[in-house]
């Protein structure tokens, strides 16, 4: 039981290999990732932080297969993430990534439980079942009695708390989460960051994106981006505070 | 896909979110489909109407004229006048066996005053052959029409249309009874009945009876003969030996456009029925017309419903979405949406032409205006694919949407 949880925890999930990623504007180029080398190990929670314009958002976008790039190679789970067609990054964001975004997200004709339900309308799996699986998910983040609200009607917080729900429930590899506190007051940042700390523990990578200095606190590892790169050797941080 | 709750309970959905715009998109398109109805069966009508004219006298028929030779001929000068008379009529007859019905006509379009004890009143007195009748497809109410006998005898007889006959017998039984034309006593021995054309208003007497009478010698002014069942090509056929057998007997040449004026209604039937058939074609491609605004319309709203539903799109492919899906789902939203809403355009169509014709609009042009079942089909396939066409322009831009774009527009 300990060699595997040993083994997992150093298998390489995550691999970027001189990532380098250009906005078109009109006729001029924008280098917006300069070579990112990157590795991050499955069951890590990892933080990204760098100030606007560092191209973080960039970055999760490449990493969630939401967006490609355009040299360099990424790799995720050992497979090479390369001229992708839309409908296999369509299948391998619904099988393997969850997503938790600042602004949530959540479809607001749906109620919370459908809302949840949603990645796996996209398996095929049928609506009492996903239906009933997505209860499950919601008692776990503590929502089961508002599963028949709509968004509109909860909270930040628990509007957040849904959309972890939905990005767990087809049960990925790893979790993205952009700024997933950034509408929220600090007790309830504390609550979403513990609940994605709980999920991590469960065996789930967990990414998120920050620029606050609390919440990156709480992972075990701190991603530095500045001008579309990594910026320092992320195993020493005392030299950042330098 | 298409069988799957879920894909509907999506759709239903969609549509219940945006009411007024689908109804209206659906309401261009009804509206097509209801005046591509309307205007087809209109131009049915037409059709129907046109048919039934031509059907009122023999369609298939050939009208003879007599005129002036414009081309030298065997000695002869040219603009020497030809005149018709009873020998070339028999002639015609014998020459060409497959004809169904003949007449001759002389002096028979002028007004001619008649008269019955005290009443008197201007009418068409046309002198005729016994077959006259066939040709106009009159049918008699009472006695006879004009007979061989008739004919033979010169007889001072008589068939006339029924109003004349309320007009001048009122309640009396018109026949045997003798009118007067022209100072000339004239026996009643029919009245028929010929609606339409206004071809009720006319008295028939012998052709012979008439040149004795008014000292017309044998002359004809019109040979009337009917080609039967034959075809287009077959009366042409039949138009040209009558010329050559007239240009035989008046000695001219068979080849002169001015010696006898030959009508063949056949050409004149074909062309008014190909003329319908044009105004049919083009009145069903500005029903058409109508219906492509509509689904310009319907393509349009779609194109709407895409861009406010970017996001919504940009989070159901983060979470998994393919373009497949994606593309499937506005396209079906699209064909349910035309599909429901020209149905109702159909029904409604065909609903008004139903009770117009209950309501009775008929007149002599505009006949039974019917929607068939063709067209129903028709119509229902191109629903499909117009939905479809809809669709899939707004469908393949939904999928290209791109997630991150979509999801950085807050």
């Amino acid at each position: 039981m300990l060699g595997i949880k040993f083994i997992s925890s150093f298998f390489i999930l995550i691999r970027l290999q001189q990532i380098v990623k250009s906005y078109n504007l009109g006729k001029q180029q924008f280098p917006v990732l300069k070579g990112i080398d990157l590795e991050i190990s499955e069951g890590e929670i990892v933080s990204i932080m760098g100030s606007s314009g560092s191209g973080k958002t960039t970055l999760l976008n490449v990493l969630g297969l939401l967006d490609n790039y355009d040299q360099g190679s990424y790799f995720l789970d050992g497979m090479l993430m390369k001229n992708l067609s839309q409908t296999q990054s369509a299948r391998l964001r619904n099988k393997m990534i969850g997503f938790v975004f600042q602004s949530f997200n959540l479809l607001s004709f749906k109620n919370a439980m459908e809302n949840v339900a949603l990645p796996l309308y996209y398996q095929k799996v049928s609506r009492s079942v996903r239906n009933k699986v997505a209860l499950d998910y919601l008692d776990r983040v503590g929502l089961k009695d508002w599963a028949n609200h709509m968004p509109g009607e909860l909270s930040g917080g628990q509007k957040q708390r849904v959309a972890i729900a939905r990005a767990l429930i087809s049960k990925p590899r790893v979790i993205f989460a952009d700024e997933p506190t950034g509408a929220l007051d600090s007790q309830t940042s504390l609550e979403v960051i513990g609940l994605l700390k709980e999920i991590n523990r469960n065996g789930i990578t967990v990414i998120i994106v920050t620029h606050e200095d609390d919440i990156s606190k709480m992972t075990s590892r701190i991603i530095r981006l500045k001008d579309g790169k990594v910026v320092v050797p992320d195993v020493f941080p005392q030299v950042i505070n330098d | 896909m298409i069988f799957q709750r879920d894909t509907w309970q999506e759709i239903f959905e969609t549509i219940g979110r945006n009411k007024l715009r689908s109804f209206l998109a659906a309401f261009s398109v009804a509206w097509g489909i209801f005046i591509l109805v309307i205007l087809s069966a209109a131009g049915n009508g037409l059709q129907h109407g046109a048919q039934s004219q031509f059907a009122n006298d023999a369609a298939n028929s050939i009208w003879i004229d007599g005129g002036h030779t414009s081309r030298i001929y065997k000695g002869f000068k040219p603009n020497r006048e030809i005149i018709l008379n009873n020998r070339d009529y028999f002639a015609i007859r014998k020459e060409l066996p497959l004809l169904d019905f003949g007449s001759g006509i002389v002096n028979g379009w002028g007004t001619k005053e008649i008269s019955y004890k005290k009443e008197r009143a201007g009418v068409i007195v046309r002198p005729v052959f016994p077959e006259h009748i066939n040709l106009e497809k009159a049918f008699l109410l009472q006695g006879r029409f004009i007979n061989q006998l008739d004919i033979e005898q010169y007889a001072k007889v008589c068939c006339i249309g029924i109003p004349i006959a309320n007009t001048f017998f009122k309640k009396e039984n018109p026949i045997g009874k003798y009118l007067d034309i022209e100072r000339t006593k004239y026996k009643v021995v029919g009245v028929f009945d010929d609606h339409g054309n206004n071809d009720n208003y006319r008295t028939y007497i012998p052709v012979t009876t008439a040149q004795k009478a008014w000292n017309l010698k044998t002359n004809l002014n019109t040979i009337w003969v009917s080609t039967g069942t034959a075809s287009l090509k077959e009366s042409q056929e039949m138009t040209t030996h009558i010329k050559k057998k007239l240009a035989e007997i008046h000695h001219f040449d068979e080849n002169d456009p001015d010696a006898v004026g030959i009508y063949n209604n056949n050409e004149e039937y074909v062309r008014v029925l190909n003329l319908l058939s044009g105004i049919q074609i083009f009145v069903t491609i500005m029903g058409m017309f109508t219906l492509f605004a509509g689904i310009v319309g319907v393509s349009n709203i779609m194109m709407i419903i895409v861009k406010e539903r970017t996001k919504e799109i940009g989070i159901r492919k983060a979470l998994g979405a393919g373009p497949l899906s994606l593309v499937g789902q506005i396209v079906l939203e699209s064909i349910f949406l035309t599909g429901c809403a020209g149905y109702c355009g159909l029904i409604s169509g065909v609903g008004i032409i139903e009770a117009i014709k209950s309501y009775g609009i008929d007149s002599d042009y505009f006949k039974n205006p019917d929607v068939n079942i063709g067209m129903a089909i028709f119509s229902t396939a191109l629903l499909v694919v117009s939905g479809l066409v809809a669709g899939l322009v707004p469908g393949l831009r939904a999928a290209k949407i791109h997630p991150v774009e979509a999801l950085r527009n807050d």
